[in-house]
């Protein structure tokens, strides 16, 4: 039985019970009676508040404020890859020889599995060319942390596959952005298609059923949604469908992949009709404020308070999509490792003081949303409290009309090709966001759609 | 700060000791 | 949308091996391996019970040890349904 989050804007009455309204406090010397029912948009003041004879609200809230471990985090192994994805959000490519050696590695894992933390997505760059990376699943396993983790498939033979199928607690996850060669390569690079049909045809006859067929969403793969359904059936695999963000290279490819409003719609419809066969990555919560019901998993942004990512060289950021100086946290070799960076670090401190909307919160789909993805929001330069640059009701559009500056990471370790690297550290003007696409996918005239005066913007929708 | 508590009657069939929801990673495996 | 009704208080019962259970201040947090479903249980008492299901000939006597009073006792089993509901606990042979 799943529960979905409260759907309801502020100040309806749910039957029943009683709907408490946003600005609600309970400190921590409050006492409530078991039979208090909170509604999901009260903030407590921390966990020390919901002790053993009062009622902490729903799960969402607990959630803002912060768990004393992760429920699960991502840990990049490497940043080297074979493969140079155009929308890279690790911007990956170049093995970092600060990289954790094989020692530090299983003292990260000895550190989760004291923590409790119930499992590591495991990725990279591609973290299979790790000389190491069949020992560290292992060892995470026979040490109580589940491991998911996420590949190209460049390395998974026969022989991996079967080894996988053997096993219970390692999951396994093929990326492709596209159902034919031509979308797919695009993105992903020559070869990519076959790797990955390849891999999963060797998980599929190894009798691995189950493993995750992972497709991140763009402009120009939406229209192939049935067919990345059939290549999962046709494999024994289940459909994941994630969110585009603007991260590492996905900033430069931002504009030409991230899907136009229709698509959004498109693609909500079609994972509303899917219901739990599809998984999301919990990352399409921005979606839940068309209102035509919410998407299974949790829809919230769990940077830096359920979740967060370990880099290849240790670093702890809030979560995969942020790598930058301004999401890091610490790092696992500072003393008192990863346990105390999730739990004293001032940038999760921050990030787990309670919500109050901004300037979203005025907005009657706040509570569905919660503002959208954190990330998304800081590499389109849009301010942190306020709407997602997708934001369904357009509000994303409005804002990012005022942002002048988009952040740019000082983390990359891409494949040296042209064109140079990119300057770190130095800003640059917006222009994610304000390319105008064409008026309509059939006209020629590049004057289509340009209305002297007209606001910029994506007109589209 | 305001605190309105209403409390209901004991134990209705709304209040739940349990929650449940299924997660995927929150934005964990890309 | 309401647990199911018909959790039998009079079975025995034990977590699920495949669930890994995380005690916090407010209860604790249930995560099953193989349905990626992740459990709250909001009280300390609950915990307790779920705790000792397996070392209990019934469901109700694992309620009652925990100190759960019998009007108490509906809203446990509700959380009981749920929980077994989702396959975070299953039945056993009453040892």
């Amino acid at each position: 039985m799943t529960l979905a989050p409260d759907m309801a804007p502020p100040g309806t009455v749910l039957s029943g019970s009683t709907v408490l309204s946003k600005s609600t406090v309970l400190s921590g010397s409050t006492v409530l009676s078991k039979s208090t029912v909170l509604s999901g948009s009260t903030v407590l003041s921390g966990s020390t508040a919901a002790g053993s004879s009062a009622n902490p609200g729903k799960l969402t809230d607990l959630f803002q404020l912060g768990l004393d471990a992760p429920i699960c985090l991502t840990w990049e192994l490497t940043y080297a890859c074979n493969l140079s994805c155009v929308h890279c959000l690790s911007s990956s490519g170049r093995r970092d020889p600060r990289e954790l050696s094989t020692g530090e590695c299983k003292a990260v894992i000895d550190t989760l599995e004291r923590m409790q933390v119930f499992y590591v997505n495991i990725g990279g760059g591609e973290p299979t060319v790790r000389p190491d990376f069949w020992e560290l699943v292992d060892y995470a396993a026979e040490h109580h942390v589940g491991v998911k983790f996420s590949t190209n498939g460049v390395k998974l033979d026969a022989k991996a596959a079967a080894k996988l199928a053997a096993s219970d607690y390692v999951d396994v996850q093929i990326s492709l952005d596209g159902a034919t060669r031509e979308v797919n390569d695009a993105v992903r690079g020559p070869g990519s298609y076959d790797t990955a049909m390849r891999a999963m045809r060797n998980l599929a006859d190894a009798g691995f059923k189950g493993f995750k067929l992972s497709v991140v969403m763009t402009r120009h793969n939406i229209p192939q949604i049935d067919q990345f359904k059939e290549i999962a059936d046709r494999f024994g695999a289940q459909l994941r469908l994630t969110r585009l963000r603007p991260s590492g290279r996905g900033a430069d490819s931002w504009d030409e992949l991230h899907p136009r409003p229709e698509q959004q719609r498109e693609l909500y419809d079609w994972l509303v009709a899917h219901g739990d066969q599809v998984l999301t990555g919990d990352s399409f919560f921005h979606l839940s404020a068309f209102g035509g019901g919410a998407l299974p998993g949790l829809n919230l942004c769990g940077a830096g308070r359920v979740v967060c990512l370990i880099d290849p060289v240790g670093d702890v950021y809030a979560c995969p999509f942020a790598i930058h100086e301004n999401f890091l946290a610490g790092n696992v070799r500072e003393a008192g490792g990863f346990e105390s960076v999730w739990k004293t670090s001032t940038l999760f401190s921050d990030l787990r003081k309670p919500d109050t909307g901004g300037a979203c919160k005025s907005c009657g789909f706040y509570d569905s949303c919660r503002g959208g993805c954190m990330a998304a929001k800081f590499f389109t330069g849009l301010p942190m409290d306020g709407p997602d640059p997708e934001c369904v009701q357009g509000y994303g559009e409005a804002a990012l009309a005022s942002a002048v500056i988009a952040p740019r990471s000082s983390v990359d370790h891409s494949h040296r090709t042209s064109p140079a690297p990119r300057t770190p550290l130095e800003p640059v003007p917006v222009t994610i966001g304000r390319r105008r696409p064409p008026a309509h996918d059939c006209d020629e005239s590049p004057l289509a759609g340009f209305a002297a005066g007209a606001e910029q913007g994506c007109g589209c929708g | 700060m305001a605190e309105h508590e209403v409390e209901t009657e004991a134990l209705t069939s709304d209040e739940l000791l349990v929650e449940e929801v299924s997660i995927d990673g929150m934005c964990g495996v890309y | 949308m309401a647990a199911a009704v018909s959790f039998d208080l009079e079975r025995a019962w034990r977590v699920d091996p495949r669930v890994s259970m995380r005690p916090e201040p407010f209860g604790a947090l249930l995560y099953h391996f193989g349905t990626r479903r992740l459990s709250f249980l909001k009280n300390q008492t609950v915990l307790a019970v779920v705790r000792s299901l397996a070392d209990h000939p019934s469901a109700r006597s694992a309620c009652l040890a925990s100190g759960v009073t019998d009007a108490e006792l509906p809203a446990y089993t509700r959380a009981l349904a749920a929980l077994a509901d989702s396959k975070m606990i299953t039945e056993r042979m009453p040892s």
